[in-house]
């Protein structure tokens, strides 16, 4: 191209606001625009993080199940949690593949900015991918551990084709949205206040408590009784997600009548909704914030 | 010197348009949960002191020109090219443009040290807007330009300095940008790099591409650029022709000196001083022209209020733009010159002077002996040689045309 084409063509080009604080619709165009790199920052991650290990992928399973392993074994055979969960494995192994996608998700958002630093500091790019590419390689994750989740139903003679399936759509669905709200969120804080992300260790750590996943809600329900407080513990996304999961693949459970709460799917559909909300609101905190994280950094 | 690309300016079109860009720095002591709940509220603003790195900056680029951006360290340059890619956003202003771009800031691109070479390249051209496609195939080219060789599948927290740069220029100068951001990054290049980056530089400027090119080599600036932005304490002082940047530049060098020198010691040892230079063909007055084969009288006075023994006089010749051509010192060409008291007038001769048609000047130093410059005049005296029609250069050989030889 010559010059003079050159600059003809720059002349018909409209000048360009350079500007973070973008609309979340800016920057949802920008990023499906720029969806190639956004493939290739999850693919990036993923190689990254194996690259040096002779077992690959295989880590990514490691961590689960050794923790099915030790669930198993310690709470269901020491501590008896067995006797009223029928294939506590399955039970279990349902449970956690929930949460490890959300915990992904929300670790990896958290210091998904800081780990990039190299990035942010030397190119422009939405940043909101660094966080989604978090998302990426959490779903990836995901997706393998589901397949032997549903190996392992399959291999125990309980395969989950039944009705009750269509849980898994908002339960997934929900985790997404929640973890990648929170992971924007606190993607940009963590850039301001380094040891957030030790804090947010912590969290998850709680988190994996708080929510049915060694235990059974029926448990839960008997302790608390119905009422204001059996709410709110319900009510929390991951604990919703994780029934929903429970409900999909779980389907010992059907068979003993393991008590659910009511409505489970219209709170499942509502809580995603929120997590929408969630996620613009967070966008526009971390578009506010975005700003500043090239020099912080 | 102008790019051989001779549009003239109004019919270029805007490529960034910087205006009113200030941007402010907040530097805070506590960067951590504990530390900023410890210093909430009022002692937190104790915590943190703001800092104007750019001040007001109001620029205009046009497509097609090489914009040179010099000033002292800390000046702002990093931050107006930072401020200019959207890697930061200014304070107040804005800035607008148009165009692909790509930029390498200090040090490196962007790349990932746990990845090879190659998935690097494929990563970063992705990230300044090339698709896979394309990439690939530029690959080769790209790597025949780094001349990393084998290298490219190793991982990249491997590679030298000079290597990393290497990939990450080759990448961003085969992404067809229209708008090119260097800051320093060139420096680190072997010689031969240099030259390749350069050439590479000259190349974009016929294609009218506009380039950004932060150095503090400013022999670069003035050999390069169109134009020059100088920066002082993050405002520009000076935007137009490139020598005259440079000049100015020196001059705001030359000030910050004398002013730390004067904060350094209030009461300072008596250093000395050059008093007088003057130059000028033996047997005519200083300001006549000085033709080659004349002798050449250099006289040097100095003086030291209180006597000083290890002492020696040094001269440079050196062109306009910088560079010195020759030089010598009192130490090289005698022995022991006493103590210095007073006044004391030092002469060298240069016989039959070799300088080519141009004008010259004279640095004059005093050292001592161990080469501590106690006192520096740049530029303290010129003298000019009338040009030869026939030569070229800064040297006068006496050359004839001795006609064909027939083989
Ligand atoms: N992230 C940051 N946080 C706080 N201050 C900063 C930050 N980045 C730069 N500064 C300050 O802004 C000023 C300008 O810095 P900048 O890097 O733009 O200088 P420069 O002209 O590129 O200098 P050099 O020639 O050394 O590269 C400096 O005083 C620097 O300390
Ligand atoms: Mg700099």
């Amino acid at each position: 191209m010559s010059a003079q084409e050159r600059y003809a063509r720059l002349a018909r080009e409209p000048m360009v606001e350079v500007a973070g604080n973008a609309t979340p619709a800016r920057s949802l165009r920008e990023i499906l625009h720029r969806r190639d790199l956004l493939a290739l920052l999850v693919r990036r991650d993923l190689k990254a993080r194996y690259k040096d290990s002779a077992l690959g992928v295989v880590w990514t399973l490691v961590r689960p199940l050794t923790q099915l392993l030790i669930y198993y074994i310690v709470i269901g055979k020491f501590l008896g949690a067995e006797r009223g969960i029928p294939e506590f494995a399955i039970y279990v192994f349902t449970g956690l593949t929930a949460y490890g996608l959300f915990s992904e998700i929300v670790s990896g958002g958290t210091s998904s900015i800081v780990s990039n630093s190299g990035l942010v500091k030397k190119v422009y790019l939405p940043r909101e991918i660094f966080p989604l590419a978090s998302v990426g390689s959490a779903l990836f994750n995901f997706g393998i551990q589901l397949i032997i989740l549903t190996a392992a139903t399959i291999v125990l003679g309980s395969p989950p084709l039944t009705v009750d399936l269509v849980y898994f759509i908002p339960a997934a669905l929900l985790l997404v949205c929640f973890g990648t709200a929170l992971g924007l969120l606190l993607a940009a804080t963590n850039v301001y206040l380094r040891d957030l992300q030790y804090l947010v260790e912590v969290l998850l750590m709680i988190s994996l408590w708080a929510s049915p996943i060694v235990y059974s809600w029926g448990m839960v329900r008997d302790f608390l009784g119905a009422g204001v407080a059996l709410d709110v513990y319900t009510s929390n996304p991951v604990t919703l997600a994780v029934l929903g999961f429970q409900k999909a693949f779980w389907l010992a459970g059907a068979e003993v009548g393991a008590p659910y709460p009511d409505d489970l799917m219209l709170r499942l559909w509502i809580t995603v909704g929120v997590s929408v909300v969630l996620i613009v609101v967070f966008q526009r905190v971390f578009a506010r914030l975005q700003g500043n994280f090239a020099q912080e950094l | 010197m102008t790019s051989p690309d001779l549009t003239p300016n109004r019919e270029r079109p805007t490529i960034v348009h910087v205006s009113d860009v200030s941007k402010r720095f907040v530097i805070r002591k506590d960067n951590s949960l504990k530390e900023r709940l410890v210093t909430f509220g009022r002692a937190g603003r104790r915590h943190r002191e703001e800092f104007w790195a750019l001040r007001d900056v109001s620029i205009d680029l046009r497509a097609g020109t090489t914009i040179g951006l010099i000033g002292h360290n800390g000046s702002g340059k990093s931050t107006l090219l930072k401020v200019i890619g959207g890697i930061i956003d200014p304070t107040s202003g804005s800035v607008a443009r148009r165009g692909r771009i790509a930029a390498l800031l200090e040090l490196g691109a962007g790349f990932h040290p746990d990845l090879t070479g190659r998935e690097n390249v494929f990563l970063n051209a992705s990230i300044l807007g090339l698709s896979q496609e394309e990439t690939t195939e530029r690959f080769d080219e790209i790597l025949r330009f780094s001349g990393i060789g084998d290298f490219i599948d190793t991982q990249v927290k491997f590679y030298s300095s000079g290597m990393y740069v290497r990939l990450a220029f080759a990448v961003a100068v085969h992404t067809d940008p229209d708008l090119l951001l260097v800051d320093e990054v060139l420096a680190v290049g072997d010689e031969a790099f240099q030259r390749k980056c350069l050439d590479k530089i000259r190349q974009f400027q016929t294609e009218g591409r506009t380039i950004v090119l932060v150095t503090h080599n400013l022999n670069q600036v003035t050999e390069l650029c169109d134009r020059a932005v100088l920066l002082d304490h993050g405002r520009v002082v000076h935007d137009g022709a490139t020598t005259t940047a440079v000049e100015r530049f020196r001059d705001l060098l030359e000030e910050a000196r004398v002013a730390e020198e004067a904060e350094s010691d209030a009461e300072p040892a008596p250093t000395g001083s050059v008093v007088e230079t003057v130059v000028h063909a033996v047997g005519r007055e200083p300001g006549d022209p000085v033709a080659p084969g004349d002798d050449l009288r250099i006289a040097v006075t100095m003086e030291h209020p209180t006597g000083l023994d290890d002492w020696v006089c040094a001269i440079q010749v050196a062109t306009p733009l910088g560079p010195a051509i020759w030089g010598t010192t009192s130490a090289r060409l005698t022995d022991d010159l006493g103590t210095l008291r007073g006044e004391r007038t030092v002469e060298f001769i240069v016989k039959d002077s070799p300088f080519a048609g141009g004008r010259y000047f004279i640095h004059a130093s005093l050292m001592t002996t161990a080469g501590v410059h106690l006192f520096d005049v740049a530029q303290a005296a010129s003298f000019t040689v009338p040009y030869d029609e026939r030569l070229t250069g800064v040297v006068h050989a006496e050359t004839e045309f001795s006609g064909d030889v027939e083989r």
